[in-house]
């Protein structure tokens, strides 16, 4: 029978539903990872496709083609930002059901939702994680003849995507706060699984107790993980000092330049460029 | 024989209604040395910026080899690839090492192989006494080492030009010395460069030639001696006067 104290309850709840709190864990865990991940690439799209440069004179075309898809993509963004995950969830769901006769399923759901979210706030993130990058980053990077893609590719988007990770990680927490609402729809996440527990032994105190505690190990074994992550992307604190003579690329010197003898501080700089392209018929000048 | 680069002819630049840019002329040659003095918001750095293409020109035309750069079919980015530039406040890759911002313009822009890039970067990283850094990301390192990586990277694409604007402006005098003697040396091998700066002695010494600008326009031309030593023009006597008392 059920025990009468409180730390015997909660044993008891522990020992015959441990399975159904781990399967509502993994459910939680599942979407809220994989709908973050799909979110943000949703919010990179959309936030790169937002700060395309275009010239309205230059290329009116493209310029009005750009137009359109960012009135499309901002409607987008404001629409699931504005309005309740839960409502969103019951329209998608059912709504869509009735209407359309589209029978999504309730898992296709439950990523599409949450990712779909994720993605209207990742988007707003990345467009600002971009705009905040140096403008001198992108013109050192126009300086070596990058055009718009490399530029974003090898210069804008690392770094944008460094100083957004709090903004993922808050996203991930929230994310495995907010799958609750999908019980709604009857995903059979941490909170739904708590809920019919609680409703079974009339222990709402004691299920729900171990629910906020499995919530919150999720929640800050996850954002330490993030931490990890960020101070990985930063790299050391300090670096060596390089011996180039101990370097095995060292001896490449000579090899990238035989006509040479003294490659060293002072080698001719028009003689590289003479030794490496064949211009000795501008040295005669 | 022809050895003409660049050819600036009537330039013009608006910001709006502001024109920045009045009817300016000037020829690169190969070799040149070529710095720009004149006071501040006389429009230099708008000037180098143009001959990148970094700011569209209003009006007027800008040769390279006799080709105008903002024709059609022209390329403004294998054009940017053999014009380089160093700026003043560096811009440097922060998100990459000393040896990785050298690599990515030759790897990815000019496509050449990793190990060759590699070779290259270090070797244009030792011309500047920055190989002993090439695991340091650009926040670890001092103002004058950031402008002589930046000075490597630009390098290492190989540039037939190499445009300064103000490279030791944003520099402590202590680190003054150690970017304008790399530059020093540049010149002295026959780089082709267009030089903004404010440090007199520096001009008068490693230029082949000297532009004095003044409210968008050239006011004067010439030699270093002739422009240090004899100018001609009033304005620009009464530039260096002012200088020199300093
Ligand atoms: N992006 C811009 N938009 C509007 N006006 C600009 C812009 N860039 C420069 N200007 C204006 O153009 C004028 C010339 O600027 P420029 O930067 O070319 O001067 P400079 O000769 O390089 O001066 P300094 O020695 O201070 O660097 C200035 O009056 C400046 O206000
Ligand atoms: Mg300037």
């Amino acid at each position: 029978m059920l025990p009468s104290d409180f730390w015997g309850r909660i044993v008891f709840i522990l020992e015959e539903y441990g399975s159904s709190f781990l399967r509502g864990i993994g459910t939680t865990m599942l979407i809220a990872v994989v709908s973050t991940a799909i979110g943000c690439i949703i919010g990179f799209a959309v936030g790169i496709v937002q700060t395309i440069p275009c010239d309205k004179e230059e290329n009116p075309v493209k310029w009005g083609l750009l137009s359109v898809i960012k009135f499309i993509l901002t409607a987008y963004v404001e629409i699931f930002r504005g309005t309740p995950m839960m409502v969103q969830a019951m329209f998608i769901y059912y709504g869509t059901a009735m209407v359309f006769n589209i029978n999504m399923g309730m898992w296709t759901a439950a990523f599409f939702i949450v990712s779909i979210n994720t993605g209207a706030y990742m988007a707003e993130t990345v467009r600002g994680g971009i705009l905040s990058i140096d403008p001198g980053q992108t013109e050192g990077a126009m300086a070596i003849g990058m055009n718009h893609f490399q530029t974003m590719i090898n210069v804008i988007l690392p770094q944008a995507l460094r100083n957004i990770m709090p903004q993922i990680g808050n996203n991930l927490i929230i994310n495995i706060k907010d799958t609750s609402v999908l019980s709604v729809i009857g995903v059979m996440e941490l909170f739904y699984t708590t809920k019919g527990i609680a409703g079974a032994y009339y222990t709402y105190f004691e299920a729900f107790s171990i629910a906020m505690v499995f919530y919150f190990i999720m929640t800050f074994i996850c954002s330490r993980i993030l931490r990890v992550l960020e101070s990985r992307m930063d790299g050391p604190d300090n670096y060596e000092l390089v011996q180039t003579d101990a370097l095995v690329l060292g001896e490449g010197m000579h090899r990238y330049n035989p006509k040479d003898k003294n490659v060293s501080t002072n080698g001719d700089y028009r003689a590289q460029r003479a030794g490496n392209f064949n211009e000795n018929q501008r040295e005669g000048m | 024989m022809d050895n003409n680069i660049i050819k600036v002819s009537h330039l013009q630049k608006f910001f709006g209604k502001n024109q920045v840019l009045k009817d300016v002329d000037f020829n690169v040659n190969e070799g040149d040395v070529t710095t720009i003095i004149g006071a501040s918001g006389s429009g230099k750095s708008t000037l180098l910026r143009c001959i990148n293409l970094l700011e569209k020109p209003s009006g007027g035309e800008i040769l390279f080899h006799g080709k105008p750069i903002t024709g059609k079919g022209f390329d403004p980015c294998s054009y940017r690839a053999k014009v380089g530039m160093c700026f003043q406040s560096f811009n440097l890759f922060n998100n990459m090492t000393v040896i990785e911002n050298c690599m990515v313009g030759p790897v990815k822009v000019l496509k050449r192989p990793k190990a060759e890039a590699e070779e290259k970067a270090l070797f244009y990283l030792k011309k500047v006494g920055m190989d002993p850094y090439i695991k340091a990301k650009p926040r670890q390192l001092s103002g004058g080492q950031k402008q002589r990586v930046a000075i490597a990277r630009a390098l290492a694409m190989e540039p037939e030009v190499l445009l300064f604007d103000e490279p030791t402006s944003a520099l402590d005098p202590q680190m003054v010395g150690e970017v304008l003697s790399v530059m020093r040396q540049l010149a002295k091998e026959g780089l082709t460069m267009i030089i903004v700066t404010h440090e007199m002695a520096f001009a008068r010494d490693v230029s082949t030639h000297v532009v004095y600008m003044a409210d968008g326009v050239i006011c004067e031309e010439g030699s270093p001696e002739k422009i240090f030593e004899h100018p001609e023009n009033e304005r620009t006597a009464e530039f260096l006067k002012r200088f020199n008392e300093r």
